[in-house]
């Protein structure tokens, strides 16, 4: 684990890149990073997280500049930016059943190649895919999702990169740093080895490769 | 009373002791207001909460405390929080007992359309088709027409949510039991007629023998 200044964490993000963002409804998204995406103006982004919050919020600055090449998520209804420019064919949305999608990055973050849900059998989630049976019960078989960052927001850091999260900003944040090749961290709080009990660990040090200096809030 | 506070406060009768219940954006959310007064039921919210409160007093609000819709809640004394995996496992793992969700059609059978219009309106299936497939009853509140066309239908022109079809649909003018294929008729609104329910319904519906009027 390094931990490194706002601008040299978000340097490591090459245009073209793939991120998973944690948040729901922006609650729990790194805020700072995503203002320091759009500082340095990246590009040609691929976004895989739950949702593309509000114009003005989170992932939703991100849409609102245009850019991002493609976006895979379970909920884009409160982004009105988001869905005309899916209309529009300027971006390339992936809507996801939220409890597949959270499965899928899971599964990516787990070492599984898939996992089967009777989520989306009869609709058109099942277009193109798989159904199995197994023990009589069909299912869909969804494959692993990975990407190449994952940008977490925690509520408590150690020094050593140990994490613990807060109340409902936890939502994706824990799937989203076992299923990506460089975990950047925001913490709201930066603490002493020893302040964060192991029972309280969520996601430990050694799954976390950068730090951001200074608090996200 | 208006159609809203009829759907949620006959659905709110429908809550037990001890259920764990997801209520979806909406007419939904209105039943939490009326759950009877002592009776412990868990809310679950699905961005990672079971435990949910009412909205806090002016002033109080936590920014990494909100419902699925963002907006601010409470925790109720004895609340959990936890990631969206483990939150999806409570819905698809059948440990929810019960979910409350709004739609756009039902279908005969019971199939619900509730998260998409093609063309118009796309706003992403959110936690909708877990839900639906995975709780153990599935409750459907809307308001029984929409610009006096009937929402329940003889088939669906909307994509489905799930192949599963609901238990229950609570509107303004009716209570309908959906079972083996069949919409049967179980109770109509206050000062509704069986009548008034079957003229604003396109769905063929197989009347009980005795129709009550809701108990509110």
């Amino acid at each position: 684990m390094r931990t490194l200044s706002l601008e040299h964490s978000v340097a490591l993000i090459p245009d073209g890149a793939s991120l998973m963002i944690g948040g729901f409804m922006a609650v729990g998204t790194p805020e700072r990073l995503v203002d320091e995406i759009l500082r340095q103006g990246k590009r040609d982004l691929i976004v895989i997280a739950n949702d593309t919050a509000m114009p003005g919020k989170g992932i939703g600055k991100l849409v609102e500049k245009k850019l991002l090449r493609k976006v895979i998520a379970s909920h884009i209804g409160l982004n009105p930016e988001t869905q005309r420019q899916m209309m529009a064919g300027e971006l390339e949305v992936e809507l996801v059943p939220q409890g597949t999608l959270v499965e899928r990055i899971r599964a990516g973050g787990h070492g599984l190649g898939g996992i089967l849900t009777p989520t989306g059998l009869g609709t058109s989630v099942e277009e193109g895919k798989r159904r199995i049976t197994v023990d009589g019960k069909d299912y869909l078989l969804e494959t692993a999702l990975k990407a190449d960052f994952a940008l977490v927001h925690a509520f408590m850091a150690d020094y050593l990169g140990n994490l613990s999260y807060a109340l409902t900003a936890r939502n994706f944040n824990p799937v989203i740093a076992m299923a990506a090749e460089t975990v950047i961290v925001c913490a709201d709080h930066i603490m002493p080895v020893g302040v964060l009990p192991p029972d309280q660990v969520v996601t430990p040090a050694p799954i976390v490769d950068i730090l951001v200096a200074n608090p996200c809030s | 009373m208006d159609p809203q506070t009829v759907i949620a406060r006959r659905i709110a009768r429908e809550l037990r002791p001890g259920m764990l219940v997801n209520l979806g954006i909406g007419i939904p959310t209105l039943v939490a207001k009326y759950v009877p007064e002592g009776l412990p039921v868990f809310f679950q919210s699905e961005n990672g909460l079971i435990g949910t409160g009412a909205p806090p007093e002016e002033g109080m609000a936590h920014p990494l405390l909100t419902d699925a819709a963002g907006r601010p809640v409470t925790a109720l004394p004895g609340a959990a929080t936890f990631d969206s995996a483990l939150s999806f496992g409570l819905i698809r793992g059948g440990h929810l007992d019960l979910t409350v969700l709004g739609g756009l059609q039902v279908d005969q059978e019971g199939r619900l359309a509730n998260w998409m219009i093609p063309g118009k309106m796309v706003p992403g299936m959110g936690g909708a088709m877990d839900l639906v497939t995975g709780a153990k009853r599935v409750i459907v509140a809307m308001q029984h027409t929409a610009k006096n066309a009937p929402k329940i239908v003889k088939s669906l022109t909307l994509p489905p949510t799930s192949a599963r079809t609901v238990d229950l649909v609570v509107t303004e003018l009716a209570v309908l039991a959906f079972r083996d294929g069949r919409a049967n008729l179980l109770e109509t609104g206050p000062g509704i007629s069986v009548a008034e329910v079957v003229a604003a319904t396109e769905a063929e519906l197989t009347i009980a023998e005795t129709v009550h009027e809701m108990t509110l």
